[in-house]
């Protein structure tokens, strides 16, 4: 099913597949000069050779699946656009990154905007859509410096813009700079604030697809999964199939985070296990041994060191009780107390949450207060079935995935290290010395050298 | 120019007047760049978003006096630009410093140390979270996550990245901040007032000549995997062409107020630089600014929870 067997203890050169990030180093790797020279906007030239409807069912038949996290198909969700429907067709591409522990999009957007400009031009074609939006997060100013650059760059060279490489097609990109707010990553929420509104969920039916944008038909798109539209059409899809698994094909980036001797982007084949990754880059840092993970993001359950060997897909992630969600691999020490680390995690949850739904604005309120109290030695016993109680209100009763994802910590840790809950409320505190865990913990010896 | 209701103190029953206007000059130069921003969009609203960071780069937070400027150019009514304004957290609701400093506190920077820059760096100010130094230079609050967790701990100064902070490092760069100096983060621009920093985020390509190159292409970090399927070796030692030019002799990025050199807060201070042939924190030599947790996060100081925040 995964190439992760046949690939164990193979070297890095054969197990990772820089593709996205082939050029990151070079200097000016951002500019469209470089871009160019590594077969930039080749892919759209055979894009536009192409009918829009072939068009979407070859980037169906790669295999291609959302980056974002749901590894919802992108060619479907094109194929699901009406067409005739006399209605203006938007893409939007949800560059809104901001679940923690995941940070793929914005370096690739830092050091290479032009793959997803491409990439956009290629999408808009397939659906027939002339007004584009990326919806950046706010926060990223040095990413939008860049966009902005790339955008008027494209513009100049006639990428984007009227009768682009004289196609007939005609195509205005808007950046969109957000304002701060989590749920922005939630599709429809990012609708509503593109409209101008507070980045709260729609109720689904009706989905994008046919009341999205201006109740337009309109897709939604991570930075990643467009961003890699553009090297498909480009090298073939066998090529693409090549990689991954028949259900998971292609490349993906992988952050490797936390107590890491090398944290950083990994692009690497779908189906890499954590194992293979920590093997390559030197492990965990010195003296030290893996804890829990997650293995994309917060909203996924965590993991543990009896995870390691799991194949990095959509399916080896979901048979193991979790989910690939964004690929971000955030790597806890045995230093680390994981109450603490639930407990922030779910202050960020509260924090987050909209507020448009009772089970979610209530429920991470209260999960606060109870893990605060936990974490600081004021717990009950009893408090750890009403944490489990209150997650289990939240999950699946949420409008959106915001509930589960912040019910999610708490379900996975009971699961794997109750006794560390417990060790809080008997203990009366927190065992755990945070000073340990800092990046800093272990250097102070090479400095008295 | 205008004054916002909490500084005006609380209301007695009567309702607020309407916010004033802004002067004439004012209002003819916001309204130009307004229209540029409302013709990028199919439907006027869709600028709210960008107009709420224009009015703060103009007054350095959203006052009723924007607001209500925003609510006339796009036909709403101030009670939906109001809905909209506090909804997210990057529109400042009172008057802030020059520059924002942001400490990501979220789970893996906290525990990496983020936590512990936090505090230091509250300490060191003597302003809790959301609060401004005498001096108006700068406003220290805590983050969530920014994307950036293969640099934590990250501290964001006006949403440039200083990547692998320490606590020392954020002491500096508070320091510079404060003396006037230009500071380049370790990912982007030198940077610019918060106010002209809105401006960009309102969508004007900022301007300024090399602002787009500065600070070179990816940082190290994203830059390890592409190394090793090159084949190229040791990934924990990136050498990233910044760290060769005025900062190279600092390979020292340990945070010990002994290290006799002070590297500036901007250069890549990867914790994975440096030799690491030790196994394990030694108890006996703890980190000088960090403090036994016991569950007295920083978080803490926000009184509440969300709904404290929300009430502001």
């Amino acid at each position: 099913m995964t190439l992760a067997p046949e690939l164990k203890g193979s070297s890095p050169e054969k197990l990772l597949a820089p593709v996205l990030s082939a050029f990151w180093d070079e200097d000016r790797s951002w500019s469209l000069d470089v871009y160019r020279r590594h077969e930039g906007y080749e892919g759209l030239r055979k894009a536009l050779a192409m009918s829009p409807d072939d068009l979407i069912a070859y980037v169906k038949d790669s295999g291609l699946r959302g980056r974002g996290g749901a590894g919802f198909p992108t060619g479907m969700k094109w194929q699901f656009i009406p067409q005739g429907d006399g209605k203006p067709h938007y893409l939007v591409v949800n560059a809104d990154e901001s679940e923690p522990g995941t940070c793929k999009d914005i370096p690739l957007l830092f050091a290479n905007p032009h793959s997803l400009i491409e990439g956009i031009v290629i999408a808009c074609y397939a659906i027939r859509s002339s007004h584009a939006f990326i919806y950046l997060r706010g926060e990223v100013v040095p990413v939008l410096r860049r966009l902005h650059e790339a955008v008027r760059e494209a513009y100049a060279a006639g990428y984007l813009g009227e009768n682009i490489l004289g196609s007939g097609l005609d195509l205005e990109l808007t950046v969109h700079a957000g304002a701060g707010a989590y749920i922005c990553g939630e599709e429809t929420a990012l609708l509503d604030s593109l409209e101008g509104r507070r980045g709260q969920p729609r109720l689904r039916p009706p989905f994008p697809a046919v009341a999205g944008l201006y109740a337009c038909p309109t897709v939604v798109n991570n930075v990643e999964s467009i961003a890699s539209v553009p090297a498909i059409l480009q090298k073939g899809k066998e090529w693409f199939r090549s990689m991954g698994s028949e259900k998971s094909p292609g490349f993906t980036l992988y952050s490797l985070s936390g107590h890491v001797a090398s944290p950083g982007q990994y692009e690497a084949p779908l189906g890499i296990t954590l194992r293979q990754l920590l093997e390559m880059s030197g492990g965990m840092r010195p003296g030290h041994r893996l804890k829990f993970w997650t293995p994309g993001g917060s909203s996924t359950p965590m993991f543990t060191d009896e995870h390691l060997d799991v194949p990095l897909d959509y399916e080896g992630v979901g048979a193991a009780g979790s989910m690939l969600g964004t690929k971000a691999l955030q790597c806890f020490d045995e230093t680390t107390c994981v109450v603490r680390a639930v407990t922030r995690w779910t202050e960020f949850y509260a924090h987050e949450s909209c507020g448009k739904c009772t089970p979610c604005r209530e429920g991470t309120y209260w999960l606060v207060q109870l893990l605060r109290d936990i974490e600081a030695g004021k717990g009950a016993l009893s408090d750890l079935d009403k944490l489990n109680d209150i997650a289990d209100n939240i999950n699946g009763k949420s409008f959106c995935a915001l509930g589960d994802g912040a019910a999610s910590p708490i379900f996975s840790s009971l699961k794997y290290f109750r006794e560390e809950y417990e060790e809080h409320i008997t203990g009366r505190g927190c065992p755990f010395d945070p000073a340990r865990s800092t990046a800093w913990a272990d250097k102070h010896t090479e400095v008295n050298a | 120019m205008t004054t916002s209701s909490s500084e005006r103190g609380v209301s007695l029953g009567m309702p607020e007047l309407p916010a004033p206007a802004y002067p004439d000059d004012v209002r003819v130069r916001l309204e130009a760049d307004a229209r540029e921003i409302i013709a990028r969009y199919p439907d006027s609203r869709s600028a709210l978003l960008p107009l709420l960071h224009l009015v703060q780069s103009e007054e350095g937070h959203v006052t009723r006096t924007g607001m209500r400027f925003c609510a006339d150019v796009l036909d709403l009514t101030t009670a939906e630009v109001t809905a909209v304004a506090t909804f997210y957290t990057m529109y400042r609701r009172r008057p802030s410093g020059d520059y924002q400093v942001g400490v990501c506190t979220n789970t893996l920077c906290a525990v990496m140390g983020g936590d512990a820059i936090f505090e230091g760096l509250q300490e060191y100010l003597g302003v809790g979270n959301g609060e401004t130094t005498d001096d108006g230079k700068i406003t220290l609050e805590h983050i969530e996550c920014n994307a950036a967790c293969d640099f934590a701990p990250v501290v964001m100064v006006n949403w440039e990245f200083f990547d692998n902070q320490t606590v020392q490092s954020a002491k500096r760069l508070v320091d510079e901040l404060r003396a006037g100096h230009t500071v380049s983060p370790t990912r982007g621009a030198p940077l610019c007032t918060f106010k002209e920093t809105a401006r960009i985020l309102a969508g004007f390509p900022d301007e300024r000549e090399g602002a787009v190159e500065a600070s070179g292409g990816a940082g190290p970090a994203s830059l390890v995997g592409l190394r090793l399927a090159r084949g190229e070796t040791a990934p924990a030692r990136v050498v990233h062409p910044r760290d060769g030019g005025p900062h190279d002799e600092a390979q020292d990025r340990a945070p010990s107020d002994a290290t006799p050199h002070d590297p500036s807060p901007t250069e890549h201070l990867s914790s994975h630089d440096a030799p690491q042939d030790t196994s394990a924190s030694d108890p006996s030599h703890p980190s000088p600014t960090t403090t036994r947790d016991g569950g007295t996060s920083p978080r803490g100081l926000d009184a509440a929870g969300p709904t404290a925040e929300e009430g502001e």
